[in-house]
């Protein structure tokens, strides 16, 4: 026993040691990531972010330098307080506390004593700075707007928040990264890609060389400048134009599917989300809920289409066979459904397709629709046909387009009547409605735009996009170069054509004309109701209005959609005709016109619901 | 000076160890005091250029070892002790205060430690004490004055303060079992420790709860084999629920909150995730630092000079008592394990060794060399792997340290001198 003893120990002890050590090294062995060793740290070299220009190389978005005042606790000296305290513009309890909470943090890490000082601040610190010890300025880039108008487009930046940090391992705490708009969907481009640089550290935090001889480190690389297809006159001029009113309004170029202005009502000035104001001006907008500027009504809003929807019966009835532009329909100042009767403002007497157009005739396209439909055996079947025809023009579905968000509308089809009314309990006359754009069907601002593009093309499109150049060079991507056909043939398409042009020439859009532009256009007034205190309640109907123009080569399709507007040729007519002119002779002609746009507002409309007493609906306020 | 003899008779294979394990050491001491300012070998302004001055201060004493007659060591080893009692008293008039501990004799060039060369002297004394003719182990007051000759440098070094040092010396006491002191002080000695470890994991009662379980199964197990002495039971578990009692005592009163601290490191006690913060912040943070060390190093280790823990002094005192963490940061498991295993070879070597002795004095000796460097071993790495208390002692042959390295490897190669002689003595 006394001669093994020791033995025993030793070799108990060494497969204890052994043990431990595989314990350690192997069973919770996880490599030292660069990122997370204690003994590197990371230096970043941010680029500067990409510019954003419009379609014709005006500035809308660039960066500004800012300047904040760091402070490293342990290098600070004593100072004259006072002094510095009014050179930075701080009282000396703020300083003082600021200072005690940076010391907290960390006494060798820098930390932001003044966030943000305006150039003025700047200018007159930049000389004294080293007189201070332990203080000095670090520059950082805001976004700087050259615009007070396209803040839906154009989106924001922000720092990137718990999620991002899970989803991309790019991102590190206090970054900043787009959240909307074209700074959310063109991010990785504007954004370039920051520099790193590995530094050893020891464990007092001192750096002490480059960690493997800097063979790990990367140069950053430079966020790249994009243009944007908006048109930034006929985007501030349109913003303008919605002054007072809620809407949206989407103006697209139909030859190439380039969106040339994009505006929500009521917006704001992108400006507010930058700088030292940001969080307050954020909260502001963002809980207002009753106006909801941030919430983007020219991609978001999906209300029915209204009157413009008739043309594309009208095509689908072309194309099927149905009818011819000759067909006559007999108006009876409305017509019967069964034995109920359903209005109609045209004036009553016999339409043929291009009165029934320009007439905005119900009567007309309520039949049109029904020979649809009767054309086949089932209503299934005609349904199907009917829907394959509406989302060739881009409806019922997301467009696909390079905006952050959007809605896809609705188109209804069977399985969606079968389960409200049940299978074989519905026909054209119960969904009879949808032949003038009221009903179930529902389209967003740029859906109409869109389709009144294809229209505007004769038969086709592009799909609607957003970008134009990526640093300087035209964009060659496919989905937005690629022409869409639509399921309609082109021969189909000049009645149409017509039938909205004379909407300008004699019908509801006569009073908008613009001299030397001959414009096809539609107008739509939409129903619409709102729950108050769970009754379901009419407001005034909203101003819907499309067109594009010139007739021939078209350079522009819009979609305007006023809530609350009432006729379409009202709000929405007068806004299109000014966008238009606007856009084609850059100068407007109708001042009076202008004026009257400019300063009406539809607040009274907007107040109604919220008055809490009773109101009348439809007025004639003009 | 010496003939062919020796080199044919010394035990190379301990001789081949040690070499490796001073290699191995140095190239660790280099990495973790390299600066890529500064990175000459032969630079005796750094640590790893001191180090290898002493190395060559070893070869020294190794050929004088060598040189000098086999029963030098044994005839003088009291006036050794004699001169190393003395020169650890004189710390106490003439001693440099270093780190708070003043251990060291100032010699101008080099700080010596004499605690380092009291080491060597304790095991020749005990030696030579145990093999006197008239020596008998199993005589209680031979058993006392062995017991001294081993507590005397223990004390003395106490009050440097060095408790690692000290602690040490106790190790010595594995001699004496060798050499026929009853095994039941070493079991009852084990079975305090763990009555002290348990008590302040569990609790008095329930080591009082587990012990009564215990004799009562003896009890029955036992009862129809003998007569079983019910009174001497009753004593054991009285005198050992007073002791876990006094643990406690002790423990919560008469210990600072640092000893316990560490205390509740070591045993893990501490279970509040923000204390744990805190503790591996303040006195835990050695411990906590060499074992993220040693984890991240994974199997292969880092390379050479690649460890960047190492690289930034996460680890302090990482080239001399922490030494090991370099190893298993830069080197890996397979590192760590080596190392192990030529400390685990060359101490059972030395066993070998030892037993094959003719006569008792070298044998002794070589035990006191074995338990010497095996103390120092356990201590050490089980410390820096976090599974022992913090105690303070440098890795034989591996941490930085001059007079260290020059008395492990005098020590070691005494007895190799003793062991290359046996031969001769027969004759």
């Amino acid at each position: 026993m006394k001669k093994v003893l020791l033995s025993s120990i030793i070799l108990i002890i060494g497969i204890t040691f052994i043990g431990r050590l595989s314990y350690l090294q192997i069973f919770s062995f996880s490599a030292d990531q660069v990122l997370e060793d204690p003994a590197i740290k990371a230096i970043y070299d941010y680029p500067e972010r990409g510019y954003i220009y419009d379609r014709n190389g005006k500035l809308l978005v660039g960066n500004d330098p800012a300047y904040d005042v760091m402070v490293i606790p342990r290098e600070v000296k004593p100072l004259d307080t006072l002094e510095f305290c009014s050179l930075i513009g701080l009282d000396k309890e703020t300083f003082l506390k600021k200072l005690k909470r940076a010391r907290v943090y960390s006494p060798r890490l820098p930390s932001v004593l003044v966030p943000q000082l305006s150039k003025e601040d700047y200018g007159r610190l930049q000389e004294k700075m080293r007189h201070y010890q332990g203080f000095y300025i670090q520059k950082r880039s805001l976004r700087y707007y050259d615009t007070k108008s396209a803040a839906n487009v154009l989106g924001y930046i922000s720092e990137v928040n718990d999620g991002d940090l899970a989803q991309n391992p790019y991102y590190i705490q206090g970054e900043l990264k787009g959240r909307t708009g074209v700074e959310k969907t063109y991010e990785d481009t504007l954004r370039g890609k920051k520099g790193v640089q590995y530094i050893q550290k020891d464990r007092f935090n001192r750096d002490i060389g480059p960690y493997k001889d800097g063979t790990l480190d990367t140069p950053p690389e430079q966020g790249k400048e994009i243009s944007i297809t908006i048109d930034k006159d006929l985007q501030e001029y349109g913003e303008l134009l919605m002054n007072g009113k809620r809407g949206g309004i989407v103006a697209i170029e139909p030859s190439s599917g380039e969106i040339l202005s994009m505006i929500s009502g009521p917006t704001y000035d992108p400006s507010l989300l930058v700088g030292r104001q940001r969080s307050k001006n954020y909260t502001e907008l963002y809980y207002d809920s009753i106006a909801n500027p941030t919430w983007d009504r020219s991609i978001l809003a999906e209300p029915s289409p209204g009157s413009p929807f008739k043309t594309l019966n009208a095509l689908i009835a072309l194309q099927e066979g149905v009818m011819t532009p000759d067909s006559k329909v007999r108006c009876y100042n409305g017509f019967y459904v069964g034995k109920a009767k359903k209005r109609c403002h045209c004036g009553g007497g016999i339409r043929d397709m291009n009165s029934g157009i320009y007439k905005s005739c119900n009567a007309y396209f309520a039949q049109t629709f029904r020979n649809i439909f009767n054309k086949f055996e089932t209503t299934d079947e005609g349904m199907d046909v009917w829907e394959k025809h509406m989302r060739s023009f881009g409806l019922g579905d997301y467009l696909g387009s390079d905006l952050h968000t959007g809605r896809p509308g609705r188109i209804p089809n069977k399985a969606f009547y079968d389960r409200w009314y049940g299978d074989n309990r519905w026909a054209s006359s119960t969904i009879i409605s949808n032949s003038i754009g009221q009903g179930e069907v529902a389209t967003t601002p740029i859906q109409l735009a869109n389709m009144t593009a294809a229209i505007a093309n004769r038969g086709h499109y592009f799909t609607p996009h957003i970008i134009k150049k990526i640093d300087g060079k035209d964009i060659t991507i496919p989905k937005f170069t690629e022409l869409r056909q639509t399921t309609i043939d082109r021969k189909h398409f000049e009645p149409i054509v017509q039938g909205m042009a004379d909407v300008y020439n004699k019908g509801t859009a006569k009073w908008v004309r613009i001299p030397d532009i001959e414009i096809a256009g539609k107008t739509g007034t939409v129903e619409n109701f709102i729950i108050i205190d769970s009754v379901r309640t009419q407001l005034t109907d909203h101003s819907v209005f499309v067109a594009f123009a010139p007739v021939i080569k078209p350079k522009i399709a819009i979609a305007i959609y006023i809530e609350n507007g009432y006729y379409g040729s009202r709000y929405a007519g007068h806004i299109a005709s000014l966008m238009i002119e606007k856009y084609i002779k850059g100068e407007i002609t109708r001042k009076d016109l202008e004026k009257r746009m400019l300063e009406k507002t539809l607040e009274h409309e907007y107040a109604k619901p919220l008055s809490g007493e009773e109101f009348k609906i439809n007025e004639y306020v003009w | 000076m010496f003939g062919k003899s020796v080199l044919k008779r010394i035990d190379w294979l301990s001789i081949f160890i040690y070499i490796s394990l001073v290699t191995i050491g140095w190239v660790n001491i280099y990495s973790s005091t390299f600066s890529e300012a500064n990175p000459s070998i032969f630079n005796f302004g750094t640590l790893h250029g001191k180090q290898l001055f002493f190395v060559g201060a070893c070869f020294v004493a190794i050929i004088i070892i060598m040189a000098l007659e086999a029963n030098f060591y044994e005839r003088f080893s009291s006036l050794l002790y004699v001169i190393s009692m003395v020169s650890l008293l004189g710390l106490f008039l003439f001693g440099k205060t270093v780190a708070g501990a003043t251990s060291w004799y100032d010699l101008g060039f080099f700080n010596l430690q004499p605690s380092e060369f009291a080491k060597v002297a304790t095991a020749l004394a005990l030696a030579k004490y145990l093999s006197d003719i008239q020596t008998d182990i199993k005589r209680r007051k031979d058993q006392l004055v062995a017991l001294g000759i081993i507590l005397l440098p223990a004390i003395l070094i106490i009050p440097q303060p060095d408790p690692g040092s000290s602690l040490v010396f106790f190790a010595l006491i594995f001699v004496v079992f060798r050499e026929g002191l009853p095994l039941y002080y070493l079991i009852i000695g084990l079975l305090a420790i763990l009555v002290f470890i348990a008590t302040l994991m569990f609790g008095t009662i329930w080591v009082g709860i587990a012990l009564g379980l215990i004799i009562v199964l003896f009890y029955l197990l036992k009862k129809k084999q003998f007569k079983v002495p019910i009174f001497s039971l009753i004593s054991v578990v009285v005198v050992t629920i007073l002791f876990s009692l006094s643990v406690d005592f002790v423990f919560n009163n008469v210990f600072e909150q640092r000893h316990r601290d560490r205390f509740s490191l070591w045993l893990r006690l501490e279970k509040d995730p923000n204390k744990l913060e805190q503790i591996r912040k303040t006195i835990g943070y050695n411990t906590y630092q060499s074992e993220k060390a040693i984890e991240s190093g994974g199997f292969f280790g880092k390379g050479f000079l690649e460890g960047t823990r190492t690289k930034g002094n996460f680890v302090p005192e990482q080239h001399s008592d922490y030494i090991f963490s370099t190893v298993g940061e830069e080197w890996g498991f397979v590192g760590t394990v080596t190392i192990v295993l030529l400390f685990t070879l060359l101490l059972l070597r030395l066993v070998y060794l030892a037993e094959r002795q003719k006569t008792a004095f070298p044998r002794m000796y070589g035990y006191g060399v074995i338990s010497v460097l095996f103390i120092h071993y356990f201590i050490n790495i089980g410390m820096v792997i976090g599974i022992l208390p913090t105690v303070g002692i440098p890795l034989p042959f591996i941490s930085y340290g001059g007079s260290g390295l020059l008395f492990f490897t005098v020590l070691l190669f005494i007895f190799l001198k003793l062991d290359s002689n046996r031969l001769k003595e027969d004759i």
